[in-house]
């Protein structure tokens, strides 16, 4: 059901025009990694001040208030991009496991991210100015800074096909984690 | 284009032990990669927040010079690990760096935006309030200079 709407996806026009142009792709593709410095850059100068790490003299709602909404101008930006490169071949992708661990992760951080201003951000006039904040504020600045790290690892990585289904043998695990079709891949 | 005679350097790049691990590695060259894109969020983050305060953007509440220096070490490190990850990358396929425009483009410009950052920008909103129109300068222009860098930066690995 996912898989013929995927393979339906990628035989479309557009999608087929996108992967096989010259300039285009590469150029969504550079808009994606250079604008990780604006999200994930800001992002973690965010979670330094969570954990504690770093600008222990600038109140938190400074960083909540006004770097934030250039963290989220850099996300829209990243998702657009994203699904534009995911149109490109969707069916690779979806059986790519780096693409598969970075959803997981961006599930994880996007969890912690809702925990985060539902739990903890709540609360923030009580430590708004305190170098260390509190534990929770803490934990959730280190599981972003983890999180996000691997999103940007195993988002580089889905560029590399070594754990393609059309490249078999696979171990067992990559072929049940990646879900590959192995009867239709076989030899 | 560089001299043609440059050619050897490159060549002895390529040659070197560790350009030849890196390259004869099939995992080596993308993890490392990844490091270096890790890295850069790190690096643009630093240098993002205290441009676009200098643009009258973003940490509005804070001093330019104080974000600075609190972020300086984070800066510092960031580069530090582009650097070692970078000279790896390009010990590994030194040769087709040579012939690569992008890659000139951003050696041009990495060593004009460093010096900019560290003996221009740093120093200048350190030292006390810029006024108005030298702030708006220091932001876009540092902005404009990493922007160059990263952008070639990315490019090479597609020329």
């Amino acid at each position: 059901m996912i898989r013929s709407f995927l393979e339906w996806l990628g035989n479309t026009p557009w999608s087929i025009a996108l992967v096989e142009s010259y300039y285009m792709w590469p150029w969504v593709e550079s808009t994606h990694v250079l604008s990780l410095a604006l999200f994930v850059g800001t992002a973690i100068m965010m979670d330094l001040r969570l954990v504690g790490l770093a600008f222990q003299g600038v109140p938190a709602s400074s960083f909540i208030d006004r770097l934030l909404p250039w963290t989220r101008i850099g996300f829209v930006i990243m998702v657009v991009t994203g699904l534009f490169l995911f149109y490109s071949s969707p069916l690779r992708y979806y059986h790519n496991l780096f693409f598969r661990i970075k959803c997981m992760m961006l599930m994880i951080a996007g969890l912690n991210i809702w925990l985060f201003h539902s739990r903890i951000l709540t609360s923030i006039d009580t430590w708004d100015d305190a170098g260390t904040p509190p534990r929770a504020a803490r934990i959730a600045g280190i599981v972003s800074i983890v999180m996000w790290t691997g999103v940007v690892f195993s988002g580089r990585l889905i560029a590399y096909n070594w754990f393609d289904c059309d490249i078999q043998p696979q171990p067992t695990w990559v072929n049940s984690m990646a879900q590959c079709p192995v009867d239709e891949v076989a030899p | 284009m560089p001299p043609e005679g440059w050619i050897v350097f490159f060549e002895w790049c390529e040659a070197t032990v560790l350009g030849t691990a890196v390259r004869n590695s099939v995992y080596a060259f993308p993890l490392i990669e990844a490091v270096h894109l890790v890295a850069l969020c790190v690096m643009g983050g630093a240098l993002i927040m205290v441009d676009l305060r200098l643009l009258g953007l973003g940490m509005k509440d804070q001093n330019a010079g104080q974000l600075a220096r609190l972020v300086r070490p984070w800066l510092v490190g960031a580069i530090v690990v582009m650097l070692s990850t970078g000279v790896l990358l390009f010990l590994s396929e030194a040769i087709k760096c040579f012939y690569n425009t992008s890659f000139w483009v951003k050696m041009i410009t990495l060593p004009i935006a460093l010096g900019f950052t560290f003996l221009v920008r740093d120093p200048r909103i350190m030292k006390g309030a810029p006024t108005l129109l030298q702030s708006r300068m220091l932001g876009s222009v540092s902005m404009a200079l990493w922007f160059v860098v990263a952008a070639a930066g990315r490019w090479i690995g597609y020329s």
